[in-house]
């Protein structure tokens, strides 16, 4: 078990590093092929040539991609200067860029970014589990009932309707509407109740399309479960029907279950970008739509990397817990 | 991937649309809102354009600005973005400022720091002011002249401190060969020698040549000072060091600000500011919808940017509180131009061929017709700006309708009956500039100009339409922009726009590249004026030569919705501001 | 079992497992699947009946309906349509309270099932699912109830079940998977053992052990057994009494001496011709049971086996596609019953003549 998650971790370094490399091409190398001047990004309207080299210096737009991508690592454990033009700019350790757009580190930024994705995604996450598993299970047990067709129903439509929709939707009624939920949001540090509040509708509107989601999943593979053979077995024990169901028949319910959950924690974090736009939560989706806006290219490499590592670090999560629940990963 | 991102905005507004017609009757709307979120009664529709709207000198309570954009910097010798330089009177002062009344009175410049507005040598050419007394900083200590000199050489330091206007640096060191403060051998980083300080109340300033501008230049926050100890160079406009009657308080980039009353400002020293408010919050949003319907709920009080509402908030807010409404003039011209160094628009024929071709109606209908995109523009000067000619309109642009006959005349002289082709360059993340560009091609189509619509990145404006080299090679014949004055003065206005010296490699706005010498003689004159009313009539002359020549076809003088709590006291628009609230004015009631 | 007319219905039974006219029907959109469709059978603690037939004859349903698993846990599907009498140690269990049939379940009556691999749940230990087993009917500590778990494991031959007690099912081989199957099937001492094909999974060197190990426990322990199985070779070795099913209903049954040696039903032939013998070589298989069997909703008139039969033609005037043989008394046995139009001397002469020499 030891060895598996010391080869898992260098692996997930690994992979990190590839997304580095992959980001920084796009972001460098391509704008440099097709023959536009990131340089040109980060000055005024009327910038002169002077400028623009410094600026080019201090990017290392003249170096290989890989020096590049070299500095870039080594900054993130050494910290590093960007020079150029005769003047320098420090960036701390850890060092994730420096953005000449708002002049600041890019770790700080995603450090005060990241509690706010963290906190809607858990929120969420919570909300559609319980909504998702609860009704999924319920359906399962009551299959073709009334019950059953209303919330599949539903949760047919809370797969397909886009959160700016749901979203716009609950702000309209519940904020701007009855006035109930102001949607603000709040530090947790500053006012747990405001932090709490703000984050209601977020919450209950991304909760509902994921819960839709694994409402459907869980419902069928509820219904694969029960047809399986040891969920005879323990019938045949003369098992009480609610421990057949909530401990025989759940615990193999939740692997599916956990696997798709892992991915789509770690891709939430790495950017819930319509439901932080919606709801102007200060999150790490609405810092990449902004950087975009702007052009901030290491803002953005930032902000992907943050959503490589939480897609990379949730999966591994899954996968150790996986390895948790289902005997014959840990043991093989 | 343009017309995806199009086609996803389209259905995200559309999406809007719906929510808003489906709660269309739970919103209360009406200004009413929530208690305490408003104080007194709207004032109505336009109160607030050529008049002060509920003048109060009340003080206290919280100045709430929303915006979905950040300013580009807070820094005052680097931003560059209108709404910044209206919302840095709070926090900084220059020597002179626009006035603080509402529209044309507000293009005048008065005294600020200094005792008057500059006395002006015989030549034009030297401008000495004396200080007022009382001026402090936030921490107590006093402004001096050696602060303001060193503040306006910070633009010189254009690798650190890029982004922001450079007419003073062109105004008093054209060629510049002062380096820029950090680069500055003197001890007291004063090196520049077109400014002098002989104490700490005088400052003088030596022109190479007259500049009947210089004082609206020396308005803009990149003449405010700042104090060499509290610079921090590029990171200044994280938290710049106030010398106006806020501090800055905290702000963190894309997410919003707040300044609180400075103590130290004496209100004795300041005949400009009112400084109502105790305590002044900017939250930034990415959502606007949610930003109009959040004014309108009474949440804000009125959107810093002010690039006019939404189509869903306009309408709402048109509806249900146009009490709340102001419909300003925001001093931009939209318009297509036409490079002369792509053919056929060398030839000035073909070029009027195609403002006679143009649907003008159409086009202002797809800048959001006549409220939300503005009055059909005749010329190339706005109402805003000094020289404006309401009469003037060489081309019957009022009539707002295509002139066939006109056009293929104009075609059959240019040698091309049959029509041409051509490219429409239009940046990708400007919708209204895309649907005039739609509108333009149906328009043209039917004369026989087959023309292909470009759709550039929006953000690499510089290196794209700002390059004549690539301009000329990707053949971009019609070029669809916007521009509007750094100060109302001609030289602000049309100036950049025509003037042959004008013309840059990389970042250029003569996108037409005229180069006239009987134009750019005009400007000098102009220029050389000290009478802004004189002035006006040289630019008028200018715009007359500009319009006439088919360069430029204007489709409106651009007027936008804004939005004004019921709890805002003081509010006016300003022409200095473009068309904006002088935001320096403003106050609150409880 | 003994061959007794079955007594009224209602009426307690000296037997110690009976079962009355059994019938489990399940309503699907095709129609009426007739899994079991009038059966009945008694059986005597200590004694063994092994049920005979092709998958599809009905022999799960028939268990499974025994342990009361087709009305529990039947989430959303249309229930099945279940009639008749089930007598188990004098209770009734298709009137009884769904919970006391619960309560009977894994501690009279036992069941193993076909595949230990499917059949155990793989996110427990083996131990684990023995423990949970034995403290459904039993009130006591984990530690007491493990010790139990391990004694049984220990007794069904497992290697220092101690430590096997802890091991996942997928750890454990084919043959200890069953024998682990088999240990958590005893471990309340079930009175009636319903082991639905045991070795089916198994390879023939384990089948052995595992049908050794089932004769011994019920010697050891005097409980009834029945033996689920489309192998004749299996019952051969275990069973007592015989009953052959075809198509929901018995179509023979009788003390296995009697249906092994003297069958009187042309499937049971059938059966018999395709069992592989290891006390003889291999030679060309006489009597195949040719074609399929038959649809449980749409069946054959008459006699369900016609279709197949080489000897539907055998009765006069095809009675054999009108008419249904009832079960009948075999003349001069004991409780030997046949359902066949064909009378007994034609049987015993194309038994002796045309079928037993061949095999």
């Amino acid at each position: 078990m030891f060895a598996y998650i010391v080869r898992r971790l260098v692996a997930v370094i690994v992979m990190l590093l590839v997304v580095t490399l992959v980001t920084f091409g796009i972001f460098f190398a391509i704008p440099k092929l097709t023959g536009s001047d990131p340089a040109l990004l980060y000055v005024g309207k009327q910038a002169d040539p002077e400028t623009i080299e410094g600026i080019r210096q201090k990017l290392e737009l003249g170096d290989p991609v890989l020096v590049q991508f070299w500095h870039f690592v080594s900054g993130i454990v050494a910290g590093r200067d960007y020079t150029g033009g005769g003047t320098s700019v420090h960036c701390d350790v850890p060092c994730f860029g420096y953005s000449f757009r708002t002049e600041q580190d890019i770790w700080p930024v995603l450090q005060d970014r990241l509690p706010v994705t963290l906190s809607l995604a858990a929120g969420a996450c919570v909300l559609w589990l319980l909504g998702g598993v609860i009704t999924g299970v319920v359906s399962a047990l009551k299959r073709g009932s009334l019950w059953d067709r209303a919330a599949m129903t539903v949760a047919l439509g809370g797969v397909s309707l886009p959160i700016y929709f749901t979203g716009l939707l609950s702000l309209a009624v519940f904020s701007y509407g009855l006035g109930w939920l102001d949607g603000e949001y709040v530090d947790f540090a500053e006012s747990p109740g405001e932090w709490f509040g703000g984050l209601i509708l977020p919450w209950v509107t991304l909760a509902f399309l994921y819960a839709a989601m694994y409402a459907r999943l869980t419902r069928a593979t509820m219904l694969e479960i029960l047809g399986e053979d040891y969920i005879r077995t323990a019938r045949a024990k003369g098992l009480r029907e609610p421990v057949v169901i909530g401990k025989h028949a759940m615990r193999s319910t939740m692997t599916p279950v956990l696997t798709i959950l892992g991915m789509d924690l770690g891709a939430l974090v790495g950017g819930a970008i319509l439901t932080e736009t919606t709801f102007n939560l200060p999150g790490l989706g609405q810092a990449a739509v902004k950087a975009i806006g702007d052009r901030d290219l290491p803002l953005i490499l930032g902000v992907t990397l943050i959503a490589a590592a939480a897609v990379v670090l949730a999966n591994l999560v899954v996968d150790l817990l996986y390895a948790v629940i289902d005997p014959r990963v840990r043991l093989s | 991937m343009a017309t995806q991102r199009n086609s996803r905005r389209a259905l995200a507004a559309g999406a809007a649309l719906v929510v808003a017609a489906l709660v269309g009757t739970t919103a209360c709307g009406g200004g009413g809102g929530k208690d305490g979120k408003h104080g007194g009664k709207a004032p109505g529709f336009n109160a607030g354009i050529d008049k002060v709207a509920s003048a109060s000198d009340k003080k206290g309570g919280e100045l709430r600005f929303i915006g979905t954009q950040d300013a580009d910097s807070w820094d005052p010798q680097r931003g560059y973005y209108g709404f910044m330089w209206d919302f840095a009177r709070f926090y900084t002062r220059t020597l002179v400022t626009p006035k603080a009344a509402p529209g044309k009175e507000s293009r005048a410049v008065v005294p600020d720091m200094a005792t008057d507005t500059g006395k002006v040598s015989a030549d034009k050419k030297t401008y000495t002011f004396t200080l007022r007394d009382g001026l402090t900083w936030e921490d107590g200590q006093p402004i001096t002249s050696r602060h303001i000199k060193y503040g306006i050489e910070r633009t010189w330091a254009q690798d650190k401190i890029s982004g922001g206007p450079l007419w003073l640096m062109q105004a008093l060191d054209p060629d510049k060969t002062y380096k820029g403060p950090y680069k500055d051998d003197s001890p007291d980083k004063l090196g520049l020698k077109a400014i002098e300080t002989p104490d700490d109340k005088t400052i003088v300033f030596k022109l190479p040549k007259a500049n009947g501008d210089f004082p609206q230049m020396l308005a803009l926050p990149a003449a405010a000072p700042v104090r060499p100890d509290k610079d921090t160079a590029e990171k200044y406009g994280q938290k710049p060091f106030s010398s106006g009657p806020y501090r800055w308080v905290s702000y963190t980039p894309n997410k919003g600000l707040e300044l609180v009353r400075n103590e130290k400002w004496k209100r004795e020293s300041d005949p400009v500011r009112k400084a109502l408010p105790d305590k002044i919050t900017v939250k930034l949003s990415t959502n606007a919808d949610d930003m109009d319907n959040r004014l309108i709920a009474g949440d804000y009080d009125l959107d810093i940017n002010a690039t006019g509402m939404g189509s869903a908030g306009r309408q709402k807010a048109l509806q249900s509180a146009k009490a709340n409404v102001d419909n300003p003039q925001t001093g931009f011209i939209r318009y297509a131009v036409f490079p002369q160094t792509v053919a056929p628009f060398d030839n000035e024929h073909c070029r009027k061929a195609v403002i006679y071709a143009a649907d003008h109606t159409s086009l202002q209908t797809a800048r959001g017709g006549p409220d939300a995109g503005g009055d059909l523009a005749t010329g190339m000067i706005p109402p805003s700006v000094e020289g404006y000619d309401p009469g003037y309109d060489p081309f019957r642009l009022k009539q707002g309708k295509p002139d066939l006959d006109k056009a293929k005349e104009e075609l059959k002289a240019c040698g091309k009956p049959e029509g041409f082709k051509t490219t429409i360059a239009v940046r990708n993340n400007k919708p209204p500039e895309i649907a005039t560009a739609e509108s333009l091609q149906a328009a043209l189509k039917k004369v026989g100009i087959q023309t292909d619509i470009d759709q550039y990145d929006g953000a690499q404006t510089t290196g794209i339409i700002g390059a004549p080299k690539n301009v000329k090679s990707k053949g971009y014949g019609i070029i669809i922009m916007g521009w509007g004055a750094d100060f109302p003065s001609g030289q602000g206005f049309l100036q950049p726009l025509t003037d042959g010296r004008f013309i840059l490699d990389s970042g250029n706005n003569n996108y037409g590249e005229i180069n006239d010498p009987a134009i750019n003689k005009l400007y000098d004159q102009a220029i050389a004026e000290t009478d802004p009313a004189k002035a006006g009539k040289i630019f008028q002359e200018a715009n007359k030569k500009v319009t006439e020549g088919g360069w430029y076809l204007p489709f409106v003088f651009e007027k936008n919705i804004i939005w004004r709590s019921s709890r805002l006291t003081n509010v006016y628009t300003s022409d200095a501001y473009n068309g904006r609230y002088d935001y320096a004015s403003l106050g609150v009631a409880k | 079992m003994t061959t007794a007319p079955v007594p009224a219905p209602g009426h307690p039974p000296d037997a110690f497992l009976e079962v009355r006219d059994l019938r489990i029907h399940f309503p699907t959109d095709d129609g009426l699947v007739r899994s079991v469709d009038g059966l009945s059978f008694r059986l005597e603690k200590g004694r063994t009946l092994g049920i005979v037939g092709e998958s599809g004859s009905g022999k799960s349903v028939t268990s499974l309906g025994i342990m009361g698993l087709h009305t529990v846990g039947q989430y959303g599907r249309r229930r099945a349509r279940i009639s008749g009498e089930i007598w188990l140690d004098g209770k009734e269990l298709m009137s009884a309270d769904p919970d006391e049939v619960r309560r009977l379940r894994g501690r009279e009556m036992a069941m193993i099932f076909q595949d230990p691999l499917s059949a155990m749940h793989p996110y427990f230990t083996v131990g684990a699912q023995i423990v949970e087993a034995y403290r459904v009917h039993h009130d006591v500590d984990k530690k007491t109830a493990r010790k139990r778990a391990v004694e049984l494991l220990d007794r069904v031959g497992i290697p220092q079940p101690d430590q096997r007690a802890d091991d996942y099912p997928h750890q454990f081989s084919g043959g200890m998977r069953q024998r682990a199957m088999i240990a958590m099937a005893l471990v309340n001492n079930p009175e009636l053992l319903i082991a639905d094909e045991p070795t089916t999974a198994l390879d023939v060197t384990v089948q052995a052990q595992i049908l050794d190990l089932i004769r011994d426990l019920q010697q050891e322990f005097g409980s009834a057994v029945i033996i689920i199985t489309h192998d004749l070779g299996v019952v051969a070795e275990l069973a007592d009494d015989i009953l052959v099913m075809y198509g929901g209903r018995c179509v023979e049954r009788g003390p296995a001496e009697q249906v092994f040696h003297r069958p009187q039903h042309p499937y049971t032939w059938g059966l018999l011709g395709s069992m592989p013998r290891i006390d003889r070589e291999q030679t060309e298989r006489l009597i195949p049971v040719k074609g399929s069997p038959p649809s449980l909703i749409d069946m054959p008139p008459g006699c369900a086996f016609s279709p197949r039969c080489p000897y539907a033609d055998v009765p006069a005037g095809g009675i054999t596609r009108t008419e249904r043989p009832e079960l009948a008394l075999v003349p001069g046995t004991d409780g030997h019953h046949s359902a066949c139009h064909m009378t007994h001397e034609e049987r015993a002469r194309i038994w002796t003549e045309e079928i037993a020499p061949k095999l």
